[in-house]
């Protein structure tokens, strides 16, 4: 058989682009490329958090930093506690807490003439996200299937996403000097499973969901409960949304 | 308790991510807009008076645009991946379009407007010297030895058409930086549209202060007499750029006061706590109130040449102080208040790290450094004659 030199050309090119794809969806995602039966384009993730469910135990915390290796004193997700007392004379501001992340959960509350809850916190993978936005080299990026990650080769750790941020979810890694969060645990909801923290969550407050599947059960809760977003005025197109959530909640 | 912080941050909020070096950023870019400025007065305004000035205006502005993206550089976690911001800059980024802001101004406005106003003495050096020194002129001037009184003309020519094309980009340059905080709109105390305005503005006070304050030093060191009348008229326009500066800027206070936001609470404690130094006495009293005093006296009175000296070189000290403590308020401050605005950190700068106070103080010093060698390489002193020819 005659193999031309277009052939040669033709064939290594064509392995050339699918080696890269490959490679930069394990840099991207610092997993193996989702496997054959993972359509990107048949999933938009988010999270539904119902506040009156979480008991402030940390679970979730630690079950992140474990799965997710994240450096001590950072936080991927976090809980906090808001205390907030009888407005009888005086507005008052609410007291709120979040002791290293809450990842030993909380010291016992005293008794207030009030009402206290627990908020657990994390990225809210925004649709219109403000930190996207500001790249200057796109490093971060909403994937195709709704989850904003951050390219680790390719960050070049200025922290102007940081900045813009207005719910406080990323940092700087310590290590790697490039900016880190929470990616949805990408590398095993592609697989089908769900993130560390809503599968050690122990009342089932925290609920991945997939608003893109027909059968989620984000739809039969969306029609029937109050839900919101944090900061709903940012219009950033938040996908983690909270059932339950106190007007107090910055 | 974590220590240095009142109330509640965001658990990632403790630790301030842009330092004193992204102070400098603003503060140098600001000199090297304002200092241009000042240059294109004469040129493009005919302001024959500032004529004294015009090249050392253009030499402090080169002088500083090129130390502008050193702290830039310092402070990336990935300094070696800059370059991606021009090989693949991200579109709606406006901090992408810093490199290409840059690039246009240093090469096509600045480096060309000196290079032209420069090239018949560069061409005369590169004739008249010997060794080292004529190499390097002779590499100054390109290859290009015509000083004849037409292409002289064609110089001038250009010359004025870079400078117009300069004002624009000068604006450019800082109303961008400006663009950088005013369009975070996570942070209330950065996103105002009237952010890049009151940038531009400032950077022209600033910028026209250290051109007049190193303008009085070099005369001094050469044992010059000062050109009172330049002075004066420099003098006059700080003081023009100023009251516009301060209107502003009062303008955004009374705007965020009246209007009492979520975030004022927050904001206005700071200011009062944490920022009472470095705001209310350093920017607003020492670096804004008494300078424009001192060159506010001046245009309703008559002083003798000593004070008037004296004052515009206290009025310009100060000014440089103030704008400094503006920039630090605005990165520094913009970052004390948690976006919960229910708690506050503080900010521990280092002494030697990467981006603690020594890092910060050479890059400070390096601009002069940069300014002596030009200064020696393309002497400003005999201002006019080129020009005026």
């Amino acid at each position: 058989m005659d193999i031309s030199r277009r052939d040669i050309f033709t064939v290594g090119g064509k392995l050339l682009i699918l080696a890269s794809v490959g490679a930069t969806l394990k840099q991207i995602t610092g997993a193996e490329p989702p496997s054959d039966a993972y359509r990107l384009a048949d999933h938009w993730w988010g999270m539904i958090i119902d506040i009156d469910k979480c008991i402030g135990c940390g679970n979730c915390v630690r079950a992140c930093s474990k799965e997710n290796n994240v450096p001590e004193g950072f936080f991927r997700t976090w809980v906090e506690r808001y205390q907030i007392e009888d407005q009888i004379k005086e507005v008052k501001q609410p007291r709120v807490e979040s002791p290293n992340g809450a990842i030993d959960g909380f010291p016992p509350l005293a008794p207030i003439d009030g009402k206290s809850f627990y908020v657990p916190k994390l990225c809210n993978h925004c649709a219109d996200s403000p930190c996207v936005q500001v790249c200057p080299v796109g490093a971060t990026f909403v994937s195709p299937d709704g989850v904003v990650l951050v390219d680790q080769t390719y960050c070049l750790g200025c922290r102007y996403c940081v900045q813009a941020c207005p719910y406080g979810c990323r940092y700087l890694h310590p290590e790697t000097q490039t900016v880190d969060k929470c990616t949805l645990c990408y590398h095993r909801i592609t697989k089908g499973l769900t993130t560390a923290c809503c599968e050690n969550c122990p009342t089932g407050a925290r609920l991945l969901v997939d608003f893109k599947n027909p059968k989620d059960p984000v739809h039969e809760i969306l029609r029937t409960n109050k839900v919101q977003v944090l900061k709903p005025y940012m219009a950033t197109g938040a996908k983690v949304y909270y059932e339950n959530l106190d007007g107090a909640v910055r | 308790m974590i220590p240095g912080v009142d109330g509640f941050m965001y658990p990632n909020e403790v630790e301030l991510q842009w330092s004193v070096l992204i102070v400098l950023y603003p503060y140098i870019t600001g000199l090297v807009a304002g200092a241009f400025i000042l240059a294109s007065l004469e040129r493009v305004f005919n302001v024959a008076a500032v004529r004294p000035t015009y090249r050392l205006a253009l030499l402090t502005a080169l002088a500083f645009l090129l130390v502008a993206p050193l702290p830039l550089q310092l402070h990336l976690g990935h300094p070696e991946r800059s370059l991606e911001m021009y090989l693949t800059p991200h579109t709606s980024s406006a901090m992408a379009m810093f490199g290409f802001v840059y690039l246009w101004y240093l090469t096509v406005v600045l480096l060309l407007e000196i290079w032209l106003e420069y090239r018949t003495e560069i061409v005369g050096l590169a004739q008249s010297t010997r060794g080292l020194k004529r190499w390097i002129y002779r590499a100054l001037t390109l290859g290009s030895y015509d000083v004849s009184p037409a292409a002289r003309r064609m110089d001038e020519k250009v010359g004025y058409a870079v400078t117009v094309i300069g004002v624009p980009s000068a604006f450019l340059l800082h109303g961008y930086v400006g663009f950088i905080f005013g369009s975070v709109k996570a942070n209330p105390w950065w996103s105002t549209p009237l952010m890049p305005v009151v940038f531009l503005f400032s950077a022209m006070v600033s910028g026209i202060a250290a051109v007049m304050v190193l303008y009085v030093v070099c005369m001094k060191l050469r044992k010059t007499a000062i050109d009172m009348r330049c002075l004066d008229t420099i003098a006059r326009y700080l003081f023009y750029t100023f009251v516009i500066d301060f209107t502003l800027e009062m303008l955004d206070l009374i705007h965020r006061t009246y209007e009492s936001d979520e975030s004022f609470r927050s904001l206005d404690f700071m200011v009062h706590t944490r920022l009472l130094f470095s705001h209310v006495i350093l920017q607003i009293f020492l670096g804004t109130l008494v300078p424009l005093f001192l060159l506010a006296a001046n245009q309703l009175w008559r002083y003798t040449e000593g004070t008037r000296k004296a004052m515009y070189m206290t009025a310009g000290a100060l000014t440089l102080v103030g704008i400094f403590a503006m920039r630090w308020n605005v990165v520094i401050g913009g970052q004390l208040f948690s976006k919960s605005f229910l708690g506050y950190t503080s900010y521990k700068m280092q002494l030697a790290s990467r981006e603690g106070l020594v890092a910060a103080v050479l890059l400070m010093i390096l601009p002069f450094v940069i300014f002596f060698v030009l200064v020696k390489l393309l002497p400003p002193w005999q201002g006019g004659k080129a020009h005026e020819a």
